[in-house]
Formats: C-alpha cells, structure tokens, sequence
C-alpha cells in the first residue's frame, strides 16, 4: 500500500509547484536596497540593491534570508523566531519601524525600491545589527520585576479581571525596540528613557500585586522621564504589537501628577 | 512634595555606557518636580492664553471701530485702567515664559551639544527676562498724558493742557 503513496519530500521547497492545493503562488520581481555598514572595512555606510524573485507569501524577512544564503553571505541581522514574538528584527522598512518577519512584500510599494536600514538612534554594529545596550540600560532602570515584600503566599497572587485589564496592553511588549527607536526625542542623545522602558513600566505601575509603582513613578519623574515625552506618536505607529504606546505614556504622566499634587 | 517611597530598595543602575562618543547613561538624577510643573504649566497657560488672547483681540480688533481707532491715546486709555494693566500683565507673563519654556525644550531636543544647550538657553533667559521686566516697567509706568502733546491725541480723560 505504500507504494501507492506518493513520497513526502523531505522539504517543502521539493514540493511541485502544482501541489500547492489553492493554486499557484503569484510570484514578482522585487528590488531591495540595503544599508550596509562594516567598520572594519569602511566607516562610511552605503545601499546595496538586489533584485529578488519572490512569491506573494513572502515577508521582508524571507527576502533577507533569500539574499543571506543565495547572494551575499555578509549580510548581517538579527532574527531568532521569525514569527513576531522574538522582537529580533526590528528595522525601518521603507522609512518606517517595523519587524522584517511581519511585514508581507505585496503590501509594500513594489514598483520603488524597498529600503531596508538599521532602526535609528542605537550605535550601529554591522548592517542591520544595531547595540542594543543603552535600550536595555533603560529597560533595567526601570526595575522591570515584581516587587512585592509582604508574605509570600502558597498560592498564586490573586487578581480580579478588572485589575488585570487594566495594563493588559502593555503586557504585549516583545522588546523589538520599534518605538524607541522611532522616537526623535530618543535620537537626539540617546538620554531619554525611550517609550519602551514606559510601556515596561507602565506594567508593573498599575499591576495591583506590586508595590514598587511609587517607585518606578518617581525614577520616571525626572527631566529624561515621560516629561521628555512630545506626543509624537511615533511609537504608537511603530509598535508591532500594537499598544497604544502615548496613551501609556499619558498615563504615568497623570499617575505621577496625581501622587505629586 | 513626593510622598516618600514604600520601596527600600535601590534603583538599578548600569555601567558606563559610551558609544563612539555618545554617552547613554543618564546623568543622575536631581529628583525635583521642575519637570512636571513645566508641563503642567505649559497646559494651564495655554488654556489660560486662549480666552486672554482672544479677548485681546477682540477688544482691540473687532469693537467698535475696530483696527482703525488704534493710536496712543487708545492704548494710553486701556493701560490707565486697572483691569486691562491685569489683563495685559497676566498676558505678558503667561505667554513670555509660555514661549520661553516651549524655546527651552526645543534646544534641550535639538542642541546635541552641552556647551551649545548651555549658550543658547542664556542668551534665551537674558531675552525673556528683558521683554518681561521691559513690558511690566511699560504696563505700570506708562503716563497716558505726557505734557505738551495735542488734546486729540491724547486719551478722553487727560486734564487739557
């Protein structure tokens, strides 16, 4: 009977192309032009552009791959799942933040070139990988753990649903640095805390199980805290999770005003 | 003001952190509420200037004959009374450091440089303490009937020479 079968290929690359069930995949041409920096072979950035043949499931991600294992080896950057949780790949696609694995190419403008730069305002390392420490420096600053010194219980800290939602959103954070990273405050000396320590603050703020939202309060009560903050709305744009990242913000500005007057 | 902390632990701080120049870490904080009163205060004057703004205009523009009746014995007339001296005192101060501040952040985000942020916020404090000071010396001192001008110029109410 199993002669009768046919094989399963071992990869789905091997697949015909008529096998794909809904018929096939449209496929178009695109151009990409990426930013490409190596200190070690020049300080000065500069664009290389491939032309790719891609199918119409393909993301900027696969695009990137296509180019990594088939054209240029020496691309460098960053993606671990590849499905937008990691927060890995953040880059700005075609002037805006976005995640490369989130981001279909036939929902870009194919008929211009896609640009693909490192996200700004973070000390760039090697073509799309960027230092990611000072982006963390904040998040750390921010104590982002539970601090809770009453008695520990022998069961879970317990929480109505209406204290749950109320920082639910910003519990989404993956990390990808999209919003900071976006944020002209943030580019211009790296000092602001950046939207994302916000956002991560904000969690642990208004989670009724912590005690050190007095705290956090008063660390982000200071010349580089969210008095920094234009409202812009840059980060609410760039968020690939989509928290509604300025509104967090607005709310620890009011929590702080609140405890203050 | 703050209410002092539940918490008693310390706040992480991270290693120096300069990259090709840039410095990432914060500078320590001073722990004051100047920032949050700014803001506040940028809010409350901004309503505030509006209905002094608009009433302003009104008055000076839209009323009776309008644009036309402007001369000094009209303004000398408006800053004899004590309700325009309030009115135009709390404009000239709310919208001065209204501007003044809104200047401040705009250099504290554009100017990268220290020394550059510290040249260009003193010549800003030198010029909004100068146009206040001027303008509430102007408000309070202004005689609306100097000696040996023409009666017609002069507001309704000056003694005839």
């Amino acid at each position: 009977m199993a002669d009768f079968e046919a094989r399963e290929p071992e990869s789905k690359v091997q697949l015909a192309s008529e096998s794909g069930g809904a018929g096939a995949i449209p496929t178009f041409d695109v151009t990409v032009q990426v930013r490409r920096y190596n200190p070690e072979v020049s300080s000065e950035a500069h664009w290389d552009e491939f032309k790719l043949t891609m199918y119409g499931t393909d993301r900027v991600l696969d695009a990137l791959h296509k180019i990594k294992w088939e054209l240029d080896g020496s691309l460098s950057f960053r993606r671990s799942c590849a499905h937008g949780i990691c927060g890995s790949d953040a880059m700005r696609i075609n002037g805006r933040n976005r995640l490369a694995c989130k981001t279909l190419l036939k929902d870009l403008d194919l008929t211009k070139p896609i640009t693909i730069e490192p996200i700004k305002g973070l000390p760039c390392e090697k073509d799309l990988i960027v230092d990611m420490e000072p982006f963390f420096q904040a998040y750390r600053e921010i104590m982002p753990f539970l601090v809770n010194d009453t008695h520990e219980p022998e069961r879970e800290r317990l929480q109505s649903q209406e204290e749950r939602a109320r920082f639910d959103d910003t519990t989404k954070c993956i990390l990808c640095a999209a919003c900071t990273s976006s944020c002209p405050i943030f580019w211009t000396d790296g000092q602001y805390f950046g939207p994302s320590a916000i956002v991560n603050a904000h969690r642990f703020i208004f989670d009724s199980r912590d005690d050190a939202g007095d705290m956090r309060l008063e660390i982000l009560n200071d010349k580089e805290g969210v008095w920094r903050c234009r409202t812009t709305f840059n980060c609410t744009e760039a968020c690939p999770r989509g928290i509604e990242i300025t509104k967090a913000i607005a709310e620890v500005k009011q929590a702080i005003l609140a405890r203050s007057l | 003001m703050a209410t002092p902390l539940k918490t008693k632990i310390s706040v992480p701080r991270s290693r120096d952190n300069t990259v090709s120049g840039v410095k990432y870490n914060r500078a320590s904080s001073k722990r004051n509420n100047f920032e949050m009163m700014a803001w506040l205060y940028m809010r409350v004057s901004g309503v505030l200037l509006v209905i002094l703004i608009f009433g302003h205009l009104f008055v000076n523009l839209m009323m009776g004959e309008g644009v036309h009746r402007i001369d000094f014995g009209f303004v000398g007339g408006k800053l004899a009374n004590p309700f325009w001296q309030v009115w135009d005192l709390l404009l000239l101060w709310l919208a001065m450091l209204h501007g003044a501040n809104g200047i401040r952040v705009i250099i504290d985000d554009y100017a990268e440089r220290d020394k550059v942020r510290f040249a260009l916020k003193i010549a800003l404090f030198a010029a909004t303490a100068f146009v206040i000071l001027l303008g509430t010396l102007v408000i309070f001192t202004l005689d609306p009937c100097p000696a040996g001008t023409a009666a017609e110029l002069l507001p309704s109410f000056c003694p005839a020479p």
